[in-house]
């Protein structure tokens, strides 16, 4: 935004930008009000229902918070691996799918055909019955010994996610100019050139923050793997409350969890911001 | 053919550089081009001028191999571009192409789209390519604003860049296709005043045009299309001062009276 301070303006601007700062004023002051009634009514409802005391107790106890506090971070080490990995591995199969969609050669059918089929089911099944297959079916086949359960858990949030990763991607790299894959041909660059230097930038960028959404829905997901048996944070929490009878290691590892999107969430907000306003739209409304 | 190209002979040109013989193009059961045939020399500025629809685009496509025709042969010097033994990549970067709008790749800088096939499709090392790319911005102006993304750039100057990148690679052929038909009536001088400039140098250039006083002075000669088919091939002077075809007359009236 440029200075405007230093500027003359006008008495007639002068005197709407007074209107407007009283608006501004009294819009803080009204916020203000209306968050401590809505904590009050909440703080109220809590403390009139007979059983606050327990449920208080049950799940947001100070000493098991101290307790369950290092173990389930020590799970979260671990959710944190799972999601890095499984990021690459969604970026590369989803990128994969995406493009062998949307190829149009004749070798390439058998191919399409699958990477549609695969799409389809995989958006269709629940995460929960991709994690058990993965998780149990593959040990099941007694084909390559003992895999970590971790590991397991890791491919299938990688199949079960790369299919609405692929599907976005692939709404995106369709939405580039068809004069942008024209360019890129005429100057001779091959179709693969033309994906890799201009498609595939582009496309990206405009479906960024879908994508980042995506990022954030499945770092909460990776959650998921614990109903493997693997000791991530949700693991490790579970552990706890089975021996002290008591919710707040849920509490600790929700808390967690959220800690570990806000980085991301504010990514995602800003760089939706940075686009809003590089393409200069919004204006007053 | 009713029409054989009129300057066969003329001796202010070189070697044919692009020769349409009998291209036919169909989409669906609607002919679009009808056995269509000219040639470009080089050194030559030829413009296609007609009604939207008539075919001028679909030309342009079929010879910067974006489309392929269904009937007939185009030749690039003595290179068969039809022939789909042919390598389409190369023959692709023999040939410059700016379009109506969306040239320039939106997430690449200025210096970037310049060089881009330089240095993907040539080959060339960064520097090499960089420094004959500030070289041809320069001369039109255009280097202070190497660093920048198109956005930042007026839709003239956005088009001045496509025209530089098109030229980068010193192509045989310049197809310049309805290139400020998107423009701001302001900005279109600035356009075709570099288009002017380049003639003036000796490049040679096939121009899907609407700008009819541009096409007048600037061509060496104009095709008239007509549902798909040449309905004039003569010099500006023949063609738009005194045609014989009523049709014609009407279609240059018309864009006389805007």
């Amino acid at each position: 935004m440029p200075d405007v301070s230093a500027q003359h303006v006008s008495a007639v601007e002068a005197e709407r930008e007074q209107y407007r700062q009283k608006e501004r004023r009294r819009s803080v002051l009204t916020s203000i009000a209306s968050s401590l009634a809505l904590v009050v009514l909440v703080i109220v409802v809590l403390r009139l229902s007979p059983g606050w005391p327990r449920v208080q107790e049950s799940f947001f106890s100070p000493e098991y918070f101290a307790l369950a506090w290092p173990q389930v971070l020590e799970g979260l080490w671990l959710n944190i691996r799972v999601l890095g990995v499984a990021l690459v591995g969604v970026a590369v199969l989803g990128t994969a799918l995406a493009l062998v969609r949307m190829t149009k050669s004749a070798v390439m059918f058998p191919l399409r055909v699958i990477a549609r089929f695969y799409t389809t089911i995989m958006r269709g099944i629940p995460m929960i019955v991709v994690l058990y297959l993965i998780g149990f079916g593959i040990p099941g086949l007694d084909l390559f010994g003992r895999i970590d359960k971790a590991v397991l858990g890791t491919i299938a949030v990688v199949m079960s996610y790369s299919a609405y990763i692929a599907e976005v991607l692939r709404a995106g790299f369709e939405d580039v100019h068809p004069s942008q894959r024209a360019s890129a041909r005429s100057l001779g660059l091959t179709t693969g050139q033309t994906m890799w230097h201009v498609i595939l930038p582009q496309g990206i960028r405009k479906v960024a923050p879908a994508l980042m959404n995506d990022f954030i829905s499945m770092q909460k997901d990776v959650g998921l793997i614990s109903t493997l048996g693997a000791v991530d944070a949700v693991r490790a929490a579970q552990i706890l409350v089975a021996k002290t009878y008591n919710f707040t290691p849920y509490v600790v590892a929700s808390l967690l969890f959220i800690l570990m999107s806000v980085p991301f969430i504010l990514l995602n907000d800003w760089y939706s911001e940075r686009l809003r306003r590089r393409e200069q739209t919004g204006g007053m409304v | 053919m009713a029409h054989e190209p009129a300057l066969d002979t003329d001796v202010r040109f070189g070697d044919k550089v692009l020769r349409l013989d009998n291209v036919v193009k169909r989409f669906g059961a609607n002919t679009v081009l009808d056995h269509i045939s000219f040639e470009v020399r080089q050194h030559e500025t030829v413009a296609l001028l007609g009604p939207s629809g008539s075919g001028k685009s679909t030309i342009m496509k079929c010879i910067s191999l974006l489309e392929r025709v269904d009937d007939g042969q185009i030749w690039l010097g003595d290179t068969d571009i039809t022939d789909p033994r042919e390598n389409q990549d190369r023959i692709r970067a023999r040939i410059g192409v700016v379009f109506q709008q969306f040239n320039l790749f939106s997430h690449m800088t200025v210096l970037n789209n310049v060089t881009l096939a330089a240095r993907k499709v040539h080959g060339w090392p960064r520097k090499k390519a960089e420094e004959k790319a500030m070289g041809l911005l320069k001369r039109i102006g255009m280097d202070q604003k190497a660093r920048e993304y198109p956005d930042r750039l007026s839709g003239g100057q956005q088009q001045r860049v496509a025209i530089c990148r098109a030229l980068m690679m010193e192509p045989e052929l310049l197809l310049l296709d309805e290139i400020t038909s998107a423009l701001d009536p302001l900005l279109v001088g600035e356009v075709l005043e570099m288009v002017g400039e380049l003639k003036r140098q000796g490049t040679t250039i096939l121009m899907a045009t609407h700008e009819m006083s541009f096409a007048h002075d600037a061509a060496d000669r104009v095709i008239v299309l007509r549902r798909g088919k040449i309905a004039e091939n003569g010099s500006p002077q023949e063609v738009m001062d005194h045609p014989d075809d009523p049709e014609t007359r009407q279609f240059f009236a018309a864009y006389n009276r805007v």
